[in-house]
């Protein structure tokens, strides 16, 4: 298998396509779009034959673990299966064909799935209006935390903290800054919930408001939730859920009846549309009834029986979004949760909590759990044992990867040392989370009587211990001609 | 794991000399096995004040992003600049090429609350 970049098999005058003759009268870029927006250097597109391009992004696919090969535990990131029909109905030209610019009277029915998703998640949650725009659960929290600044500039409010509980994702304080707030830790408690002590010391008057992940991202619902929301709003701030872990309480409890005030939703991972490199992602915002005038423009309406376009949002923190988010993505979402239904939207909170419970009994004399606790969704184990003999959470992890699976989430949550955060989500079998939890039993017999073997690991993939320090330290992400001297 | 002798730490892992009222800061061996290998240091700015215990800086691993909690109470007099171009120092040699500020101590006396180096052998053993 070659592992040249596709621009290594391009051929100067090399022609993969055949396109009818021009049948229209020419236009030059510069009088349509003016000529400030043209590039000024050649665009370097590789020159190369269709199979060349098939066999080329074909044989990459083949190199990469997915959720199609075996089970993905990554801990805090939902890598469910995603059903074909999702992409069945995505596909349909009334979908793939439309063009946001279309007279809405031709879109009807790309409007319709638009709203009807938005009428999905408010029963889901509780909350009053989404707005579906942002294309990441990072630019949701992004959205919700620039309506949170507005509603205080709204009443005057000059607050300039949000709090912050240290099992956080760290997207949490990254959009916190952002935002133009200062982020405030608060400490987790010996049970892994947010320690109420330390809540009530830190919420001053300067408090905008507060981020929790519920259930957080030990895995641990958070008991005192209706406790933490009341403090939090009798300080005068709001609270905001990151929805990453929306999955394990679906049908069970709704973000609104816990108090919050914000909420996103990670649609690619808990509504089973595609994750990580082959996205793209979306994270809509829900927001309770008192936040709707402060959403992103535009929302979709209806009136005698049509879809419309509503831009009247005179306090709205604008546009995060060209058009409406990531429509494809919105269509595979909707028919995940219509064909589910309420029953089984319920079916699949159960599942995941049964299956990671499952499997955390069946590993939990092998390695050591962080809290012995009934988790959610997921749990965190923790290496210290076998770092004694020398093996690191980093190599347990590389060495499953010899074993077909992915690795969990290493060295997250950050207040767990040597943390595996697993995640097996509902579509794995019994006999699939047996196959994974006899794997992990496996390499720690192989810690105490091989260590070096799981040092060296991985042996079976395209390619072994990446350089890490290089490719976070030389940020180059992009291809040029003048990277080949 | 090296702990040299002639240093005090603190229970953040980090260690500091003293020359007159100059204290010298990096962190431990122990620090920097834990956290792997270092990527990327954020340093406040010269002349900044400082606070005993409150963080001033940040230190940036492949696995995690770590804060620089300051030893001393007093003023930032410099910062290890050839950090920038080579973090690996950090990892190569902590107590040495790998320091990371200088301080001039505004309250000597805290250097009481700091560890010696059986206290902070105990704290990592």
């Amino acid at each position: 298998m070659s592992d040249h970049l596709i621009f290594h098999k391009s051929h100067p005058g090399k022609i993969g396509y055949s396109l009818p003759s021009l049948d229209v009268p020419e236009v030059s870029p510069s009088d349509v779009v003016g000529s400030e927006f043209l590039r000024k250097k050649e665009l370097h597109l590789p020159e190369v034959t269709e199979p060349e391009v098939v066999r080329h992004y074909t044989n990459l696919s083949t190199k990469n673990h997915h959720v199609d090969k075996d089970v993905y535990p990554l801990g805090s990131c939902t890598m469910k299966y995603n059903p074909k029909v999702n992409d069945a109905m995505a596909n349909l030209t009334g979908f793939s064909l439309v063009h946001p610019n279309q007279l809405m009277k031709t879109v009807q029915g790309a409007l319709a799935v638009i709203s009807g998703l938005e009428e999905q998640l408010k029963a889901i949650t509780g909350m009053s209006r989404f707005t579906l725009q942002p294309s990441a659960g990072s630019q949701g929290e992004l959205v919700g935390i620039l309506i949170m600044h507005k509603y205080h500039e709204l009443q005057g409010n000059q607050k300039k903290t949000i709090l912050i509980p240290d099992t956080a994702h760290g997207t949490n304080p990254a959009s916190v800054t952002m935002a133009g707030y200062e982020a405030v830790q608060v400490r987790s408690n010996k049970k892994g919930r947010v320690d109420i002590e330390d809540l009530k010391n830190k919420l001053t008057d300067n408090v905008a408001g507060m981020m929790l992940t519920q259930p957080n991202t030990l895995g641990l619902f958070e008991n005192d939730i209706l406790e933490i929301t009341r403090m939090v709003h009798e300080a005068g701030g709001l609270m905001y859920m990151d929805g990453a872990n929306l999955n394990a309480i679906l049908g069970l409890v709704r973000p609104m009846d816990m108090g919050f005030d914000i909420v996103h939703i990670n649609l690619h991972k808990t509504f089973s549309t595609p994750h990580g490199g082959g996205g793209p992602g979306s994270g809509p915002i829900g927001v309770v009834e008192n936040l709707v005038k402060f959403l992103p423009i535009p929302l979709i309406d209806e009136k005698d029986g049509q879809y419309y376009i509503n831009d009247d949002l005179p306090n709205s923190i604008g546009r995060v979004h060209t058009y409406f988010g990531n429509f494809g993505i919105l269509v595979r979402a909707y028919t995940y949760i219509l064909l589910l239904g309420i029953e089984g939207i319920r079916t699949i909170s159960r599942q995941a909590i049964l299956n990671a419970n499952y499997l955390k009994a069946r590993v939990k004399n092998a390695y050591d759990l962080f809290q012995d606790d009934h988790c959610m969704h997921e749990f965190v184990l923790t290496a210290v044992k076998q770092k004694k003999a020398g093996v690191k959470a980093l190599d347990i992890g590389k060495r499953l990867l010899d074993y077909g699976f992915h690795a969990p989430t290493v060295y997250f949550p950050i207040n767990v040392p040597e943390a595996m955060m697993v995640e097996p989500t509902e579509s794995e079998s019994v006999e699939s989370l047996d196959r994974f939890a006899d794997a992990l039993i496996k390499i720690d017999d192989e810690a105490k009587n091989n260590p070096d073997l799981l040092k060296n690991a991985p042996y079976s993939t395209p390619v072994r211990r990446l350089d890490e320090v290089t490719a976070n330290r030389s940020l180059t992400l992009r291809w040029t001609p003048d990277l080949e001297g | 794991m090296n702990i040299p002798e002639h240093l005090f730490y603190t229970d953040s892992h980090e260690w500091i000399s003293l020359d007159g009222e100059i204290a010298t800061v990096g962190i431990t061996d122990f620090a920097q096995s834990e956290l792997g290998d270092i990527i990327f240091l954020e340093f406040p700015e010269i002349n900044m004040n400082i606070e005993y215990g409150e963080p001033f800086g940040t230190i940036e691993a492949i696995k995690t992003v770590a804060d620089l909690n300051a030893p001393v109470s007093g003023k930032i007099l410099e910062v290890n600049t050839t950090l920038e171009d080579s973090p690996e120092k950090v990892n190569e040699d902590p107590y040495g090429e790998g320091w990371l500020v200088k301080i001039k101590c505004s309250k000597l006396e805290e250097i009481k609350k700091l560890l010696s180096k059986d206290d902070y052998e105990k704290i990592i053993a």
